[in-house]
């Protein structure tokens, strides 16, 4: 277990800020979410916590130890791949077994090391097959078992799910987790998919551009997004944002309804002109434009798939958005700010 | 919708006539036929003449084809400088291509890592094999000279040569060509030089097939140095290696210029390989049936090799 800090990291290619001045720690045992769009730096910051990527300026620290400019074998970290990175060439017990012959662990003891490591991941029987012998799956449990066999003090994965189909993705993240709460390994995670990162967060670390945007719980971003970049950037579909006297209203498709279901006095109402909706089985997403001379923006609603709405393309009806799930914006910047509708 | 099958076009399936671009069959042969028409006659027709002059008794004076057997080989293998330069082969081909291959290794892994003047690094080392292999060969002749070596010379300037006591000798020259065994090592080393670029090109595509993330996997892993590329890279590029190996062997086996250039096989058959044997005996003796039993002789070994190549090739497709 150990606590892993970046102090004002970044990592510069060129001109290309990857990663632009990150502050940023974990807590003991935490499972932490690096979450953002393709190229926002994430990645780049776990390989520098990782060791594999030298920042261009700022310190990664350890524990309290600065580990900057030390190699990855003395951090004492595992890291899983997106594309898990096995060893082709060798068989499963080789792959689990390298980490610890490396560190010279005694001879005697590998087997058991190894048998305890493949067990918890159910891959025992797989021992003496060859990577290109096994399914998706299970060539992550193998980067799993490969990862956690000599007990490392921080965990670093990136996108290991990604490879994996949607089915078996949902039942490997909740794996996943249970197993990091019976380690207590202090893991940090990256990914884009923000459901993953829901899921699996004690915390989540947005980033864009280089940049931390928010850190926060789960609950805590996708309720309080602090800039218009977060909010629409978590969830699905993202928040809706329209243009509402000099100042960006922000509210989720789930809590814009139609305004008969609505307390009038709590509730904010706009004419919503709908074309066009989807039924997804377990919830349906109408899609439509307010258009008014004070607030115009193209928005979504989620109704659940449960709910009968007599609604018809083409038309507008009344829907509305309760004032305490209204946020707001700064139309200049972005980020969020007090506010409040007439 | 389908208003299409109803309409005044013709179906699609009326028309029966396809050209000859539609026909892949008679294409695919017409297109390969030129290929085809280019092994017989440059290799198949020469081969087969080969096997048949091998059993005869032609001679560059007498080219009447009379069969005698197998007596060309009998007598060709019965011959002590044939069976010397069978052994310098050998030598010639494994001490020259354990040296490739190790020296392509090494340059390989230092052209994988970034630094400036990359480019040019990459051009030098590429530059003997842009050369015609005769010139090269002979720009080492001169450098190799008895009298002139430049390399003597900066010995003598270096004190190890020339003088009583000196660690090289007494002599003002080495006589690298004209010493068996220096006679030997120039011309190995001649041919290493040659072969390097080659070896070193696909030693270099085997190194960037490795995928990143499994050498960052063996880094964070713990593997540093030697480590790494013992049980990591080496490994994974095994069938590579043994490709450049296989290739550079066939080359060696087959080659001439380098030993017919520097020593014309001497001194005293001391470099005599089996291809200039088979030139010095075949051409210049004229005595054609024995030239191409020599030549034959390879043939087997040869067979061999480029099937193993093809299989390695093959494997390493696969993983």
């Amino acid at each position: 277990m150990a606590v892993v800090e970046a102090r004002g990291i970044s990592r510069h290619f060129g001109e290309v800020r990857a990663v632009d001045g990150v502050n940023l720690a974990t807590a003991e045992g935490e499972f932490l979410v690096l979450l953002g769009p393709s190229g926002c730096g994430k990645t780049t910051l776990l390989r520098m916590i990782a060791g594999i990527e030298e920042p261009t300026h700022g310190d990664i620290l350890i524990d309290g130890h600065v580990v900057t400019h030390l190699p990855p074998r003395v951090r004492n970290i595992a890291m899983v791949f997106q594309s898990y990175a096995l060893y082709p060439h060798m068989t499963v017990y080789k792959n689990i077994a390298f980490p610890l012959r490396t560190r010279g662990m005694d001879k005697a003891d590998i087997p058991r090391k190894v048998e305890w490591a493949a067990s918890m991941f159910g891959i025992e029987k797989l021992k003496h097959r060859k990577p290109r012998e096994l399914s998706g799956g299970e060539r992550q449990r193998v980067a799993l078992a490969r990862a956690v066999v000599r007990e490392p003090s921080v965990f670093l994965l990136d996108e290991p799910l990604s490879n994996l189909d949607a089915k078996l993705r949902a039942s490997a993240r909740e794996e996943l987790r249970q197993f990091q709460k019976r380690m207590g390994f202090t893991t940090i995670y990256v990914t884009h998919d923000q459901v993953e990162a829901m899921g699996l967060g004690d915390r989540i670390v947005v980033m864009h551009q280089g940049r931390i945007r928010q850190v926060g719980l789960p609950k805590e971003i996708y309720d309080s997004p602090a800039d218009t970049f977060v909010a629409t950037f978590l969830g699905s579909p993202p928040m809706n944002l329209i243009e509402h006297d000099g100042i960006v209203v922000g509210f989720r498709p789930e809590n814009f309804l139609p305004a008969d279901r609505m307390n009038g006095d709590e509730s904010v109402a706009y004419p919503f002109e709908i074309t066009y909706m989807e039924d997804l089985g377990a919830e349906k997403l109408i899609y439509g434009n307010i258009r008014e001379r004070t607030h115009t923006g193209h928005v979504v609603s989620r109704l659940p798939g449960n709910v009968e709405a007599p609604i018809e393309q083409g038309r507008t009806y009344p829907f509305a958005a309760l004032r305490r799930d209204l946020r707001f914006f700064d139309i200049k910047t972005g980020l969020r700010t007090e506010g409040s509708l007439p | 919708m389908n208003r299409g099958y109803e309409g005044t076009v013709a179906a699609p399936y009326e028309s029966t006539s396809a050209g000859i671009k539609d026909r892949q069959g008679t294409l695919a042969r017409l297109m390969i036929a030129p290929a085809i028409a280019y092994i017989v006659a440059l290799i198949g027709i020469p081969f087969v003449m080969a096997i048949l002059y091998s059993l005869s008794d032609v001679t560059t004076g007498d080219p009447s084809v009379d069969l005698v057997g197998l007596r060309n080989y009998r007598e060709v293998f019965n011959d002590p400088v044939f069976r010397l330069s069978l052994k310098n082969t050998c030598l010639f081909a494994l001490v020259s291509q354990t040296l490739v291959i190790v020296l392509s290794r090494i340059l390989a892994t230092l052209l994988m890592k970034e630094f400036r003047g990359k480019w040019l690094a990459r051009f030098l080392v590429m530059l003997p094999w842009t050369a015609p292999i005769a010139l090269g060969t002979i720009g080492w002749l001169w450098m190799l000279d008895s009298i002139f070596s430049p390399i003597d010379w900066l010995f003598r300037r270096a004190g190890l040569l020339g003088a009583p006591g000196d660690l090289l000798g007494p002599m003002t020259n080495l006589y690298w060509l004209g010493e068996p065994v220096l006679a030997m090592a120039s011309v190995i080393f001649v041919h290493v030089w040659r072969l390097l670029p080659l070896a070193t090109v696909i030693q270099l595509a085997g190194l960037s097939s490795i995928s990143k993330e499994i050498l960052e996997a063996a880094e964070v892993d713990g593997a540093a140095g030697w480590r790494k590329t013992l049980e990591i890279t080496i490994p994974l590029t095994l069938p590579i290696i043994g490709i450049a190996f296989l290739f550079g062997l066939v080359f060696t086996f087959t080659d001439m210029t380098v030993v017919y250039v520097l020593t014309r096989g001497g001194p005293v058959h001391s470099t005599q390989v089996l291809s200039t044997w088979t030139f010095f005996k075949g051409i210049e003796g004229g005595d054609l049936a024995q030239g191409a039993a020599i030549s034959l002789f390879l043939f087997p070994v040869l067979a061999g090799v480029a099937a193993l190549l093809l299989r390695m090739a093959r494997r390493a497709e696969v993983t």
